[in-house]
């Protein structure tokens, strides 16, 4: 029982970065009609927000200490971060925290780069074959990825969680087991309550505003939205944004699990695009749901009893499970008809 | 199937031929590294040939046939372990693996259209190349590839009587080994026959033919008529679905076929060649040199091989060179600027090709071509004649 309650909880935090991508995908989606295969390029440029901002955060101010030497004989470098020196103790706390910093910094990034997108490739491409909008979202992700390679180098860059998050929670004491058996690390806690909050977000933004109303209204019927008077071409813009920032905070958020590097984009963007299909293509509440549906069973898959049995069962179960779907369920668990049908 | 060709397809062929068979000696002066790249340029002309097969004529975009690539290799080396190290057996193999490979992933994938399709495929793909990577290694060997071995059965060579020595063997036809040169001088000229491009290109012109015949038969215009328009067949009562995955096979066979012959002029296999960025690779060369025509894509792959081999052995000292007649301020501004693109950034150029490709030219360089050829024949024979040379050339593709 603790067995499959840990492993529930450590599908969590990866389902929910499928389940943001996918959100993102799927409105991307629903609205402007686009595959966007430079999703997962967002996500990780989301990620890079979070190393560019720690390295801006930890620039550090090298002062020669005589008082002390090294090894060498020469006078000790002693290194602390400009904000460490300027602000104290609450400088220290800032660097420290860089990560959740990072999200502020993030969320306008990405909204200007995901419009930027918008209206500088994609809008050309609504009228075109899906071949062609494919391709060319395709060729935006190795631009960019190439792009950030050449800034940040090709290795993996380590990103701490902030002090405070990087203790274990012990779940099992709460719930009645023995210490020691359901330990569960802070920040993936945080992640999954973080991506929670997005994902309300998201929701409570089209459902509750007059503006998610007219968006939902153009994701039902463009046309007749259109001759109502309404520049929904403008909506859809900034709903690209929005996509590209609930994206941009998934990958931002993600850094302290898996140290970013230039091609972690292309690795989810795979397995987001199948959490879309599993889900129903255009359909957001399927798309979240099969995020952590996901996410939850490749963790179980990952238990050594049952790679016993089925042995890598855990490196392909994702895909193993979308095959079956699709065959069983063609428009996948919540998929609506007539959506991408043509 | 008639067996009567028209002209232009025999001029077209014999031209075609006399091109691969001359290639050594055209493209050598301006940079085509031989025998390596040449043979690079025919695998990947077959390996276009067949994706277009798929793509161009059904217009069902396959994300995932880097899959059969790597199949193809991993049977071919295999077959050069067990059976022997002559590469007929070889090629056999992985034509016969990658057509029931891509008979499964076909009939599965199938079974949606459009961008279910192209996401199927990607999860087929993603799905072989973990598996090669993880549990599959007692086959695959893993990270490291799977490499020939002195201790291989080789059952047939044994049989035969072939020993090989205490060297690691050179896949050989019937005594004829892949990786030997043969020189001749001919007008003053030295001239390299290297065995190992020329068998592939004895495939590549058959590849060539073959698909020229699926083109001009009635299964090749059924297969347009599926990409025009799906629906009316289907009204019409026909199925589709069979024809689909005839062109699936096909052109999954194809691919076996390029990975087969990878091995063959390298005897090693890895899982890297089914990540797929080598599916998109192969995309992208059949859309530079135009979906859905004859040669694009042999025209498509050659391109990208050759700037890839150019570009790729660019560096700083030599960007340097090419921009020394500038002031230096520009030329150092220039240099950082362009060495992103050149060296380890050679995938920002394709990318960004890839982009523009997309964008300004759909029908990639056949179109390009075609495009000039109107363009000409307007300035010289006015609109008229013009527009009826692009009505001509038009039914020419």
């Amino acid at each position: 029982m603790d067995e499959i309650l840990l492993q529930i909880l450590n599908g969590l935090d990866k389902g929910g970065a499928y389940a943001l991508i996918a959100l993102g995908l799927t409105i991307i989606f629903g609205t402007l009609g686009v595959v966007n295969f430079a999703h997962g390029a967002l996500f990780m440029l989301g990620a890079f927000c979070a190393v560019a901002v720690k390295a801006f955060l930890g620039m550090e101010k090298v002062t020669l200490d005589p008082t002390q030497t090294t090894a060498w004989g020469t006078p000790m470098e002693i290194r602390q971060p400009y904000m460490e020196a300027w602000f104290g103790e609450f400088g220290r706390l800032v660097v420290d925290f860089s990560v959740p910093f990072s999200v502020l910094v993030a969320v306008p990034v990405m909204l200007i780069v995901g419009i930027a997108m918008e209206r500088g490739l994609i809008r050309f491409f609504y009228k075109r074959p899906h071949a062609d909008q494919i391709l060319v979202t395709f060729g935006l992700a190795i631009v960019l990825q190439e792009i950030i390679k050449s800034f940040f180098g090709a290795n993996p860059i380590p990103q701490p969680a902030p002090e405070a998050a990087q203790g274990m929670i012990d779940f099992g004491i709460a719930l009645g087991f023995d210490a020691g058996n359901v330990v569960y690390p802070a920040w993936r806690l945080i992640y999954f309550l973080f991506s929670l909050a997005v994902i309300g977000g998201v929701f409570a933004f089209l459902q509750l505003t007059t503006f998610g109303m007219v968006v939902r209204a153009g994701m039902a019927d463009r046309e007749t939205v259109g001759l109502l008077g309404i520049d929904i071409d403008r909506r859809f813009t900034v709903v690209f944004g929005i996509a590209a920032v609930v994206a941009g905070l998934a990958g931002a958020m993600y850094t302290p699990i898996l140290s970013p590097d230039y091609h972690m984009g292309m690795d989810f963007l795979v397995l987001s695009f199948v959490v879309v299909v599993v889900g129903g293509m255009g359909s957001l509440p399927g798309a979240v749901l099969a995020g952590f549906l996901l996410g939850i069973l490749q963790s179980f898959a990952s238990m050594n009893e049952v790679k016993d049995i089925f042995p890598g069962i855990d490196q392909i179960i994702i895909y193993l499970i979308a095959v079956v779907i699709l065959l069983v369920r063609p428009r996948g668990l919540l998929g609506r008809k007539g959506v991408m049908e043509h | 199937m008639s067996l009567t060709m028209n002209r232009n397809d025999v001029l077209l062929l014999i031209g075609f031929t006399i091109v691969v068979f001359a290639a050594p000696f055209i493209f050598t002066p301006i940079g085509a590294g031989y025998p390596d790249l040449l043979q690079k340029f025919a695998i990947f002309g077959i390996f276009a040939l067949g994706f277009n097969i798929l793509f161009g004529l059904t217009g069902y975009l396959s994300f995932g046939h880097a899959a059969f690539l790597g199949v193809g290799s991993y049977t071919a080396v295999w077959s050069f372990k067990l059976l022997s190290m002559n590469p007929l057996p070889a090629i056999f193999f992985a034509i016969l693996l990658g057509g029931l490979f891509s008979a499964v992933i076909g009939y599965i994938s199938l079974r949606r259209s459009g961008i279910y399709f192209s996401i199927l495929t990607l999860a087929f793909a993603q799905m072989c190349y973990n598996l090669a990577y993880s549990v599959l290694t007692p086959i695959t060997n893993g990270e490291t590839g799977l490499q020939l071995d002195q201790s291989d059965p080789r059952i047939l060579d044994t049989a035969a009587g072939i020993d090989y020595g205490a060297a690691l063997p050179v896949s050989n036809f019937f005594g004829i080994d892949m990786n030997s040169t043969v020189e001749t001088t001919l007008f003053g000229q030295t001239l390299q026959f290297n065995s190992g491009y020329y068998f592939c290109a004895v495939l590549l012109i058959l590849c060539f033919f073959i698909s020229m015949r699926i083109f001009r038969s009635p299964f090749g215009l059924m297969l347009r008529a599926v990409k025009s328009n799906q629906n009316r067949m289907s009204y019409t009562g026909l199925n589709t679905k069979p024809y689909a995955l005839a062109a699936f096979i096909i052109s999954g066979m194809y691919a076996g076929l390029a990975g087969g012959l990878m091995a063959v002029t390298d005897p090693l296999a890895g899982a890297e060649r089914m990540q797929w960025t080598a599916s998109g690779e192969v995309v992208l060369m059949t859309i530079l040199g135009g979906a859905g025509t004859l040669l694009g894509p042999v025209i498509g792959a050659g391109v990208i091989k050759y700037f890839e081999n150019i570009f790729s052995s660019f560096n700083e000292g030599i960007l340097m060179q090419a921009y020394s007649f500038l002031p230096e301020t520009l030329q150092h501004a220039l240099v950082s600027i362009s060495s992103l693109f050149v060296g380890e950034g050679w995938h920002l150029t394709l990318g960004a090709l890839f982009m523009l490709i997309v964008i300004f030219l759909p029908g990639g360089l056949m179109e390009g071509f075609r495009r000039i050829r109107t363009g000409i024949s307007r300035l010289m024979g006015g609109g008229k004649s013009g527009k009826a040379s692009d009505r001509a050339s038009a039914a020419a593709e």
